[in-house]
């Protein structure tokens, strides 16, 4: 099943990537989100990567991980075997005619593919019940340098009737970027349950599309936490391509500091009688900027569509900023869409009710944003996963309070 | 245990009380009761410091302390306890969760030893039994879909797990059926010691039945003007406040004239 990216694709990608060029905020989906400290960087890929340990492994939890460092595979725990062999290898990918990510248009994809690099791939074949789940480690090293770049490639088919777990993590060190493509397929009737954790060191760039396509009667939950990284673009594509299927897209942005986090999703119903449901939420404190824009499409073709879109923002301080785009583009009557967004500070009344018991103020806050992002949190339903993220969001807490405090009072 | 002198406060610069006086002794149950507007919930607001009240003249001591210095939270665990009238939902934060930080933050401020998960459980349970809430509320976003009554009995559990030396009750009778009234009222009888004091604040008297006061005041227009016994409840039931506010009226023209 070794997959071999062509030549061909490479450069038909590269010559892409150099007639578009880096998105420039004069590109209506990237006005809120500027790549030009990137562009400046001498990038270089790392041709001497070593396997490391990472706290962030579940290798003890999962029934197989696949680490990455700096875009190199380097080591693979557990198995899922089937009759065909097992269900997930290290591969660069893609082949050319079966990716699904759109490299014509999208820059940063054509980047990805001129520069494709170690990624999993995952087939899960028709009707194969994969157990636990497949947990897929990205470790950004960049030790006394800061001009190293990775494009990691995943391609996942699950089979018709077929199901999986899988867990993106991006972790690391240090100054680097990470620029990765996550294509799914779900074929008739599969269910996907996808998590991406995005915990990249605070000096570091991001840069993910995951495109998602399903067939009919599939079902796929895609949930992104964007926690980590100096600027970090999430972005989630899904085409329902089939009639009755369901798609479930949540995620959370938490930033503080200086950070940017900017999450771009387009489900596109392009079929009858299908569903997507989409909730993120954002928690912005000091000087972080966050970018909520949903986009979603309805065909002329897909009646009866039902589609809620939300996006809830959290502001710590008056410095904070959050863009918040919902957007929906119907071309049918027969549907049921709505879409709404807000955004708001810490309730006063909340943090005077928890505060009159005895509780400290700062304690108090972290308890209020903590319940607002744990809608999110709580909807994880791979129970080492949550407790790592909820883990993330403690951590990130008690150090943003204080200067938080010191700086909008 | 409380002395309050001369107490201006009020809101959005609309000064509500207009110099008010009032001393609480160990052990003693006070009634204040007064018709809307009269100043009763920003009474106790301000004894519990919620923001946005401000405080222009007078003076609060809890125990020998200026009240009135303390952030919310230090009077919380110096033992003040306000049982609101209008308790928030807060989903997403559990109750007994929530409950545990607040206990072992007023024990960790008297130099005790924080409980754990377990003897904590075991002391929630018993004071659950008091009020009569259901296991189940433990594990809910604090308040999050009770009901009218259940916000007040989890309010006044609370009160039974943070024992405070003195517990405000502000309008904890509105809204509620009789067999509410009498949980509630007997939750706080059971907490009725020589060391704890309670501040009942009601517009009716039906609550004062089961939970006896010492002492009554009438509050009018940001001023105590009438301080008696439990049948001073029983009279303003009767009489209604207008003849208060004429007494009250007539006192305030000698008092310019």
């Amino acid at each position: 099943m070794s997959a071999v990216v062509t030549t061909e694709l490479r450069e038909r990608a590269a010559e892409t990537f150099a007639k578009l060029g880096w998105p420039t905020t004069r590109i209506e989906e990237w006005r809120y989100t500027n790549l030009a400290r990137l562009q400046k960087i001498a990038w270089r890929t790392d041709d001497a990567v070593a396997a490391i340990d990472s706290p962030a492994s579940l290798a003890e939890q999962a029934a197989m991980e696949l680490v990455f460092v700096n875009g190199r595979h380097v080591r693979t725990t557990g198995s899922i075997a089937t009759a065909s062999g097992s269900v997930a290898e290290a591969a660069t990918a893609p082949q050319d005619g079966l990716t699904i990510a759109d490299w014509e248009r999208n820059a940063m994809v054509a980047l990805n593919t001129a520069n494709a690099q170690d990624g999993a791939r995952i087939h899960i074949p028709g009707g194969v019940v994969a157990e636990g789940f497949i947990h897929l480690l990205f470790i950004g090293r960049a030790d006394g340098t800061d001009n190293i770049w990775s494009h990691p490639r995943n391609v996942i088919t699950v089979g018709a009737n077929a199901q999986v777990k899988i867990v993106e993590t991006y972790v690391g060190s240090g100054s680097y970027f990470t620029n990765h493509v996550t294509e799914i397929v779900a074929e008739e009737s599969a269910v996907v349950d996808h998590y991406k954790v995005e915990c990249e060191s605070l000096s570091a760039y991001h840069v993910g599309n995951v495109f998602i396509r399903q067939e009919r009667g599939a079902n796929v939950t895609s949930r992104t936490f964007a926690i980590g990284g100096a600027i970090a673009r999430n972005e989630t594509h899904v085409v329902l391509n089939g009639e009755g299927t369901s798609v479930t897209l949540d995620g959370l942005f938490f930033g503080s500091g200086t950070q940017h986090l900017d999450t771009r999703t387009v489900i596109d119903h392009v079929q009858p009688h299908c569903e997507s449901l989409e909730l993120y939420k954002g928690v912005l404190d000091q000087n972080a900027r966050g970018v909520f824009d949903g986009l979603i499409i309805v065909r002329p073709g897909a009646v009866k569509t039902v589609s809620k879109q939300t996006n809830r923002n959290l502001l710590l301080s008056e410095t904070a900023i959050v863009d918040s785009k919902p957007n929906l583009e119907i071309h049918n009557n027969d549907v049921k869409c709505n879409h709404g967004s807000t955004i708001g500070q810490i309730d006063e009344e909340a943090l005077f009710y928890l505060r009159s018991r005895g509780v400290g103020e700062n304690e108090a806050r972290s308890l209020l944003i903590f319940a607002f992002a744990s809608e999110i949190a709580d909807r994880i339903a791979i129970e080492p996963v949550r407790e790592q993220i909820r883990r993330a969001l403690f951590r990130a807490m008690p150090e943003r309070l204080p200067e938080r405090r010191g700086g909008t009072r | 245990m409380l002395e309050i002198k001369n107490l201006k406060a009020g809101i959005e610069g609309k000064e509500i009380l207009k110099g008010l006086d009032l001393t609480i002794n160990p052990g003693e149950v006070h009634a204040i009761m007064g018709p809307n507007g009269s100043g009763k919930s920003t009474l106790a607001n301000v004894l519990a410091g919620r923001p946005k009240y401000e405080v222009t003249g007078g003076s609060v001591l809890f125990e020998g302390k200026d009240l009135l210095e303390l952030p919310t939270e230090e009077r919380a665990r110096e033992g003040v306890f306000l049982a609101m009238q209008y308790p928030v939902e807060i989903p997403g934060v559990n109750n007994i969760y929530f409950l545990k930080a607040a206990l072992n933050a007023m024990r960790k401020h008297h130099g005790l030893e924080e409980l754990d998960a377990m003897e904590f459980l075991q002391l929630a349970r018993e004071k659950m039994k008091v009020v009569e809430l259901d296991k189940a509320f433990m594990n809910r976003g604090v308040n999050e879909g009770f009901s009218g009554g259940e916000k007040k009995r989890n309010e006044i559990f609370q009160m039974a797990v943070l024992d405070p030396k003195l517990a405000i009750l502000d309008e904890t009778d509105s809204g509620l059926d009789i067999d509410a009234l009498r949980i509630v009222a007997e939750g706080v009888n059971t907490l009725r010691t020589e060391h704890h004091s309670v501040l009942v604040i009601t517009h009716y008297q039906r609550l004062l039945r089961y939970l006896v006061p010492d002492y009554v005041h009438v509050l009018a227009n940001g001023r105590i003007v009438k301080s008696g016994g439990k049948e001073l409840a029983e009279e303003l039931e009767q009489k209604g406040y207008d003849w208060i506010d004429e007494e009250a009226g007539a006192a305030t023209g000698a008092g310019v004239a």
